[in-house]
């Protein structure tokens, strides 16, 4: 691949939003940085991942942490920006990859090579999706969504100006529940053809 | 009354902001210091006096100010600017030091000369991290300390996380030995007119004997991740050299001889009569005269933010010394301990302690200050004793819990920027015995000593 490509997926629990990026990612023959980020930067820093894990993708507590001089004490916090560094990195050195939120349509911005893109879904095939994989039923999905939605949002929105799933924020904004994951995925790969033939140019 | 209930009020928003760090806290601090210049000595009280008295500006153009004729004199309510003077001159100095390499000089030159021994550089560390904290602020001491650590700690194989907790616990300690130490120390010296020689002398051995608690302490619960670096012999060819770190020769002669003119001045200032915002004032001048080209840049440098926090919070609790909310707290710990010396002593220290663990120490400090004059007035217990007890308490309990000192806050971020995440469980696991040790051991010593 000549030019760089970075594609930025946010997405709602539920929506596929995992899915059509481990696609694109397949489609195109680059990396997927997801839950492996996190193995990732503690292989790059000789760490042990379990002290990283459970940390990644939440929002600080208020209470529980203090910020000195642009310092935090906050576990949370420092994960993150330990992620967004080492995207910052990846992008910087030119490599391709596919990303799962990490607020990474916001932190990669500067790069030409990259495409945002939020999935939604309609609320009953989100539950619908939760229950089939989880093994839930429709109210525990229901709530469970509810949860997990509002957890991305406050992590995202407390690193980011531009608030969580607002389209102004992203290049395109998808319902997967429209054409379904296959073809929302076909949908997107004509899409970011289309805008790297344009920056070819 | 309404005039109170303003100022209460204000307070408690205030320390609400600056807990929830919904907005910054200097922006908090001098929002709520126009609310009480208007709401409270205006609108409550009406008195012009009061809002001049609380500014005090005038002070600033008194001979005593600068020159105490070997007397400290005692600061009034309001702005306290002999505080914020020496620590924008302090500020000053501390970044001429950082930009010639002076820190990270001085850490790698420790650890070369204990041969790089993981065991010898915690123990050094921790002595080292103790008395730059009685000169110079423990957010930079843990900055330059903690990067230091992690640097070598990749080289050496180490966990870098029980030193960096040593030293974090030791530039608290540190902090409060000495006046300028930790910033409650500064506002308590310069309010109750106490010397660099009067901190030293009381606070100071405190902190020497908890010192000597303290290493076997750290060493005992942190022998296992010591034992555990590499015990191979290392090539001090693959290590950086000290000299590497100084990276203007003739600045780093220059900030090391005015670093060491500032201890000279603070250690002997109660005999020259010099006051601390002299000395701060002098070592700045004399830093940026030093920089030449680059004071402008060190100027930019200065943490502007903690200055201007400083200020709003001395208005705020003038607000409160004015309209005498804070003699009745006075009347409240005094009703409770009955005026028996020993357990105002125990109620200041341990409760100090217990709020500078999840509160910034410095609104506590400064608003105990009046507290403590009270009690002392009221109940005929020697004032100094309450002001030693009152520094302990602050500067020692912070230690606790990740939130309670900026040194802990900066050891912990330095640390899990590199991925060595410090989480609530390790931390107050480690320290928090240590910090009930150093206050036990205060008590102690101030029983036996002056009750």
């Amino acid at each position: 691949m000549s030019e760089q490509l970075i594609i930025s997926i946010g997405r709602e629990f539920g929506s596929g939003g995992h899915e059509i990026a481990r696609r694109l990612a397949e489609h195109y023959g680059i990396q997927l940085l997801d839950s492996n980020l996190l193995s990732e930067v503690a292989d790059e820093r000789n760490l042990d991942v379990r002290n990283l894990e459970g940390l990644e993708e939440k929002k600080k507590i208020p209470l529980f942490s203090r910020t000195v001089r642009g310092f935090s004490s906050s576990p949370e916090e420092n994960v993150a920006l330990l992620q967004f560094d080492y995207l910052q990195k990846k992008a910087s050195r030119g490599d391709s990859f596919v990303v799962v939120g990490r607020c990474s349509e916001n932190i990669l911005k500067e790069y030409g090579g990259l495409i945002s893109i939020f999935v939604l879904a309609d609320k009953k095939c989100k539950i619908e999706r939760i229950m089939r994989m989880y093994g839930l039923t429709g109210s525990v999905a229901e709530k469970f969504i509810c949860e997990k939605d509002m957890e991305r949002k406050r992590y995202h929105n407390s690193f980011c100006e531009g608030k969580w799933g607002d389209s102004r924020n992203y290049d395109i904004s998808v319902n997967s529940s429209r054409l379904g994951v296959e073809e929302t995925v076909e949908l997107l790969v004509d899409y970011i053809d289309r805008r790297r033939k344009r920056r070819e140019a | 009354m309404i005039a109170q209930i303003f100022a209460v009020a204000i307070f408690i928003a205030m320390f609400i902001f600056i807990v929830t760090e919904i907005v910054e806290r200097h922006v908090v601090s001098l929002v709520c210091a126009v609310l009480t210049l208007v709401l409270v000595l205006g609108v409550g009280l009406h008195s012009m006096e009061a809002v001049i008295e609380t500014i005090n500006i005038q002070s600033i153009f008194k001979p005593g100010f600068w020159y105490a004729a070997g007397e400290q004199g005692e600061a009034g309510s309001g702005i306290n600017w002999e505080t914020i003077v020496f620590i924008f001159g302090m500020m000053v100095m501390v970044e001429g030091m950082a930009r010639v390499g002076f820190f990270r000089w001085l850490c790698m030159r420790i650890a070369r000369l204990v041969r790089y021994k993981v065991t010898a550089i915690f123990v050094t560390f921790m002595f080292l991290s103790t008395i730059l904290a009685m000169f110079i602020d423990s957010i930079t001491v843990i900055l330059f300390l903690a990067a230091v650590t992690i640097e070598l700690s990749r080289l050496l194989k180490f966990n870098p996380v029980p030193m960096i907790l040593s030293e974090i616990f030791c530039a608290n300690l540190g902090g409060s030995a000495t006046m300028c130490g930790d910033p409650p120390n500064i506002i308590i010296g310069t309010s109750l007119g106490y010397s660099f020689g009067d901190f030293l002398g009381n606070t100071g051995m405190m902190a020497a004997i908890a010192f000597v608690a303290v290493i076997p302490y750290f060493y005992f619960i942190f022998r296992k991740e010591l034992g555990a670096g590499s015990s191979e012999e290392v090539d001090d060819a693959v290590l950086p050299t000290p000299e590497s770190a100084i990276r203007d020769k003739q600045g780093f002669i220059i900030s090391s001889m005015i670093f060491g003119c500032a201890v000279v001045l603070l250690v002997t200032h109660a005999q020259t009569g010099l006051t601390v915002s002299a000395i701060g004032a002098l070592v700045a001048v004399l830093t940026l005269a030093a920089a030449g080209k680059n004071a402008l840049e060190l100027l930019k440098k200065v943490d502007y933010k903690t200055i201007l926090f400083f200020v709003g919070l001395f208005v705020v609790i003038g607000g409160l010394e004015q309209t005498g909310v804070l003699e009745r707290i006075a009347g409240f710990i005094g009703g409770i301990s009955g005026g028996n010396g020993m357990l105002m002593t125990a109620i200041i220290i341990w409760l100090s302690a217990a709020a500078s663990a999840f509160v910034d120490n410095i609104p506590f400090a400064a608003t105990m200050i009046p507290i403590i004059k009270s009690l002392s007035a009221a109940y005929g217990v020697d004032l100094s004793v309450l002001a030693w007890t009152l520094a302990m308490g602050t500067d020692i309990g912070g230690s606790a819990t990740p939130i309670g000192a900026s040194a802990n806050v900066v050891g912990i971020a330095t640390a899990s920027r590199e991925g060595y995440i410090i989480k609530w469980g390790l931390y107050c696991r480690k320290m928090v015995p240590a910090t009930l040790m150093v206050v036990l051991i205060s008590m102690l010593v101030i029983y036996v000593r002056y009750l």
